[in-house]
């Protein structure tokens, strides 16, 4: 199915949030996750499905002030 | 305090836009800070780099919501950091308008409130308006963080006397000036005035040497605090002589 992945439109064979992000290659332990605008726990990532056209925003650490 | 926090210095660094993690590293050094600010990002091509800093530093983070504008964008922010950097600290940042980059007190508030209610410790970006100091307080606020001027604008102080009159009305809340500071006699003045904190991040970082600014900015806030303690003299309208009359010499 095709999703957004911060910003990008993707096409992924996975279907739960947790395979997305081995799928895509991100570690888990650098990253915070919000699911179409709701924050996802990491506790949640197994459970939480995937949708066409859901938008996925995956969050690091960053410089700020 | 900054609530169960009592930082040795009075100095909170941002850590955006530096020429190189080297760099902002050797200036957290140099500012002698206790609290450096972060946000959190779609990673870029400086990630790795800037996580390897932060594991290193033994530093208290503080995240912030910079570039949200509505209630649920920072308090969806407010969750990730959270999770993301162990700490119930939040600088809460909604902003009104991208080009002002001032606070919407309304937004501010509500948002605010949902946080102080989920066990967020908030540090609000506001103005110096007293009415929204009061309302943040209510929402569960415990200090406040009014702005100097807009943020990355260098005016320093833009309203002294409603500065002033905010520190005199909220005499028992720590009050950290964030924003628009861009020199260290700035940051100075809002020390003497008795102010609890200075948060800056571009006056430092975009300087000519990030960190002699950050060791200039350092000086500064703690001679600005040592002059508070120490109790500045009240301006009077005419000159007064300081070396006694008594004993002058008739040399007419």
């Amino acid at each position: 199915m095709n999703i957004q992945l911060n910003g990008r439109l993707i096409n992924t064979q996975a279907t739960s949030l947790s395979e997305l992000l081995i799928e895509q290659q991100i570690d888990v332990a650098c990253v915070a996750t919000a699911y179409n605008g709701a924050f996802v726990p990491k506790s949640q990532y197994d459970t939480q499905r995937l949708d066409e056209g859901c938008q996925l925003e995956v969050l690091s650490p960053m410089q700020g002030g | 305090m900054f609530y169960d926090f009592e930082p040795q210095s009075r100095f909170l660094l941002g850590t955006a836009g530096y020429p190189s993690p080297a760099i902002l590293q050797q200036a957290i050094a140099a500012a002698g800070t206790d609290i450096i600010t972060v946000s959190l990002r779609r990673e870029g091509a400086a990630g790795a780099a800037f996580r390897e800093l932060l594991t290193s530093l033994n530093i208290r983070v503080l995240p912030n919501t910079a570039g949200c504008h509505t209630v649920k964008e920072a308090v969806t922010t407010a969750h990730m950091a959270r999770e993301l950097f162990n700490t119930a600290w939040i600088k809460l940042e909604v902003i009104g308008h991208a080009d002002t980059l001032q606070p919407d007190p309304f937004a501010l508030v509500e948002a605010a409130r949902i946080l102080s209610a989920e066990g967020f410790q908030v540090f609000p970006y506001t103005t110096e308006d007293l009415i929204v100091g009061e309302k943040l307080l209510a929402a569960g606020c415990e200090l406040l963080m009014p702005w100097g001027a807009p943020i990355g604008s260098g005016q320093g102080l833009r309203n002294i006397d409603g500065l002033r009159a905010m520190r005199a009305w909220f005499s028992d809340i720590p009050l950290i000036i964030d924003a628009g500071i861009g020199a260290p006699s700035q940051a100075a003045q809002a020390m003497e005035m008795g102010f609890d904190g200075i948060l800056l991040n571009t006056a430092v970082a975009k300087a000519g040497d990030p960190i002699g600014m950050a060791n200039a900015f350092r000086l500064a806030i703690e001679a600005g605090q040592a002059a508070r303690a120490a109790g500045l003299m009240e301006k009077r309208d005419m000159a007064a002589a300081s070396t006694p009359i008594f004993g002058l010499a008739n040399l007419s």
